[in-house]
């Protein structure tokens, strides 16, 4: 029994992390998608995951999240074992996401989307009463639109919104609630320069203990917008350090900015 | 949820004029409609279209076709059977309604739950196959098993309570029971897909994997739906048995459980009213077609054939049923300009 204390001192040191992953691997069949992951970040930690297309950031995304639940390894949110849990366990106590393709409700409006993502990690979620006009939770729907600037086609069907639109509403979904650490997966993808400052500004304005992890293409929002960074490649971490240092490492240049991008 | 603008017109305002005739009609209608028109067609489409509705609820909102619906409501009616009185009163318990009433819809609540956990580990056809398994097995046990639920025969005689000194049987309160049920069910569909359990049915009916990755249980809402639904198929299924005074497995059989698809997709399967419109169709058609097929020299059971027909035609031609015919209609009429002006008439 003396023996298993050093490991219960690590795991209540590591309790300290928002977000603890150990030896995570995803398999599709006899494909490794992620192996062996191992990766920490602290609350309010904002970090980039960059690589090229295929280097298993969306996976990594998937199995933090439980989309896909991951084939072996460990995953812990602020120190809780989140390993065995199904997505929406792991949602209510504080994980957002993004999609990189946009996974809204298009036959509903802008208002009720993002009603839902309120609801959604409230209780009442099964309540049959429709909600006063002055509900605590439509009152927070209407700030989050406001925030994400969606006031205008706030009672618009989502499917008949403008593709820039959806990336924001996209953003606003990940915002409610109280949100402890978010997973954003390439929110800038086909922004126009306008809106990808837009976006910038929303992250970088974001209360300072919520952390993030990013994926990123663009490097001048990517590197803008975090302070560490991880390289993956092949479904493995290749390289951490500061945004300055991996911009700079010729190794990460060669795999990524100009392999990658020719 | 609705939209907080400020509204200029008071609500009764804004209903359709449309919407006040059809009100008008339906509450005056014993004063000029016959005894079979009041019992027969407008009792038997309330009712079809209540145990449709709850499929409408299933299907339109949720995205799950169950064709167990009028399962549930026969077991409803069964309960309303066994546990009240009724002819076989070597069965029957006789209790009183206010205990016989809350059993019935409790027991097909149960029934319903278990079943909808069963059928949402399965997604679009694989729903329809499971549930037509368990609805053919359920009218097969009902056919079979004589201890309780008197096996071919049924129940007969199985009558409404006398409350407030009225026969409820009597066409017109029969028709005003019918007519009262119906509207709180259809209330009551609009109503909840407003609200939160409501609109997050539709988030899973639309993007379920979000709807988790939102903090939600899709898997259980799903299985509360089943549930809820079956209230409003008990209410169809425990009228269906007074109406007819008797139930039987014949009442539950595959086509019943398959008409009650129909239904519901010839009226538009999207909202709560295509449900009634389909009934009525449905049930005008059963009523009046023996006639006209018989001066064409067919047989009166050949108007099955003409539901066949009018169903394909509507999953054919529009998928939203005969509502969405008219609302396209309606659209058409609204873009039309004058010729001459440019003007919209």
């Amino acid at each position: 029994m003396t023996l298993a204390a050093p490991d219960d001192r690590l795991t209540q040191m590591n309790s300290g992390n928002a977000l603890e992953l150990r030896g995570i691997t995803k398999m599709f069949g006899a494909l490794a998608a992620i192996a062996d992951v191992t990766l920490t970040v602290r609350p309010g930690e904002r970090r980039a995951v960059l690589g090229s297309n295929g280097a298993g950031k969306t996976t990594l995304f998937n199995c933090i999240t439980g989309d896909f639940p991951a084939t072996s390894g460990i995953i812990r949110f602020f120190g809780e074992d989140v390993t065995a849990f199904p997505p929406y366990e792991r949602i209510r106590r504080g994980l957002r996401r993004t999609y990189q393709i946009s996974s809204l409700f298009a036959g509903l409006t802008v208002m009720d989307n993002v009603y839902l993502a309120c609801r959604g990690v409230s209780r009442n979620r099964y309540s049959l009463l429709r909600p006063r006009s002055d509900d605590a939770l439509v009152h927070a729907a209407e700030t989050l639109v406001e925030a994400v600037n969606l006031t205008a086609v706030r009672d618009q069907l989502v499917g008949e919104l403008a593709y820039g639109q959806q990336r924001q509403l996209e953003i606003a979904l990940a915002l409610s609630g109280a949100p402890r650490f978010i997973l954003f997966d390439e929110p800038a993808a086909g922004l126009s320069p306008t809106e990808r400052r837009d976006l910038v500004t929303i992250l970088t304005s974001l209360p300072s203990h919520i952390g993030y992890i990013i994926i990123e293409h663009d490097m001048d929002v990517a590197l803008r917008v975090v302070e560490s960074v991880t390289m993956m490649h092949n479904g493995r971490i290749f390289k951490e350090g500061l945004p300055s240092e991996i911009e700079d490492d010729p190794e990460v240049q060669e795999l990524y900015l100009g392999g990658g991008h020719g | 949820m609705a939209p907080a603008r400020a509204p200029d017109r008071l609500w009764f305002e804004r209903i359709p004029m449309a919407w006040w005739i059809v009100v008008a009609v339906l509450l005056t209608m014993p004063l000029f409609a016959n005894n079979f028109w009041l019992f027969q067609v407008m009792g038997w489409s309330f009712i079809l279209g209540t145990i449709a509705v709850s499929l409408t609820f299933l299907a339109g909102y949720g995205g799950m076709v169950s064709l167990l619906q009028m399962s549930i409501a026969g077991l409803a009616g069964y309960m309303v059977a066994i546990l009240g009185p009724s002819g076989t009163t070597s069965i029957s318990l006789g209790l009183a309604w206010w205990i016989v009433l809350p059993a019935a819809f409790l027991i097909a609540a149960v029934f319903a739950t278990l079943c909808g956990a069963l059928a949402v580990r399965t997604e679009g056809i694989y729903t329809i196959m499971i549930t037509l398994a368990i609805a053919a097995a359920f009218f097969y046990f009902t056919r079979q098993n004589y201890t309780i639920f008197n096996g071919y025969s049924g129940f007969n005689l199985v009558l409404p309570p006398q409350l407030f000194g009225v026969n409820w049987r009597d066409p017109a309160p029969f028709y005003y029971l019918c007519l009262g049920c119906a509207a709180l069910c259809y209330g009551a569909v609009v109503y909840i897909t407003r609200s939160p359990f409501g609109l997050a049915l539709q988030g899973v009916r639309d993007n379920p994997r979000r709807m988790a990755a939102l903090g939600f249980n899709v898997t259980a809402h799903r299985v509360a739906a089943h549930a809820l639904a079956s209230v409003f198929a008990s209410v169809g299924g425990i009228l269906l048995v007074w109406q007819n005074a008797q139930i039987a497995p014949g009442t539950i059989g595959i086509p019943a459980a398959i008409d009650i698809l129909v239904v519901a997709v010839i009226g538009g399967i999207r909202r709560p009213l295509g449900a009634f419109v389909g009934a009525f169709i449905y049930v005008i058609l059963q009523v009046f077609s023996p006639d006209i097929l018989g001066t064409f020299g067919f047989s009166a059971e050949r108007f099955k054939l003409i539901i066949g027909l009018g169903f394909l035609a509507v999953v054919l031609f529009s998928p939203d049923g005969v509502l969405g015919l008219w609302d396209r209609w309606r659209a058409r009429r609204a873009r039309r300009v004058d010729p001459l002006t440019g003007a919209p008439r």
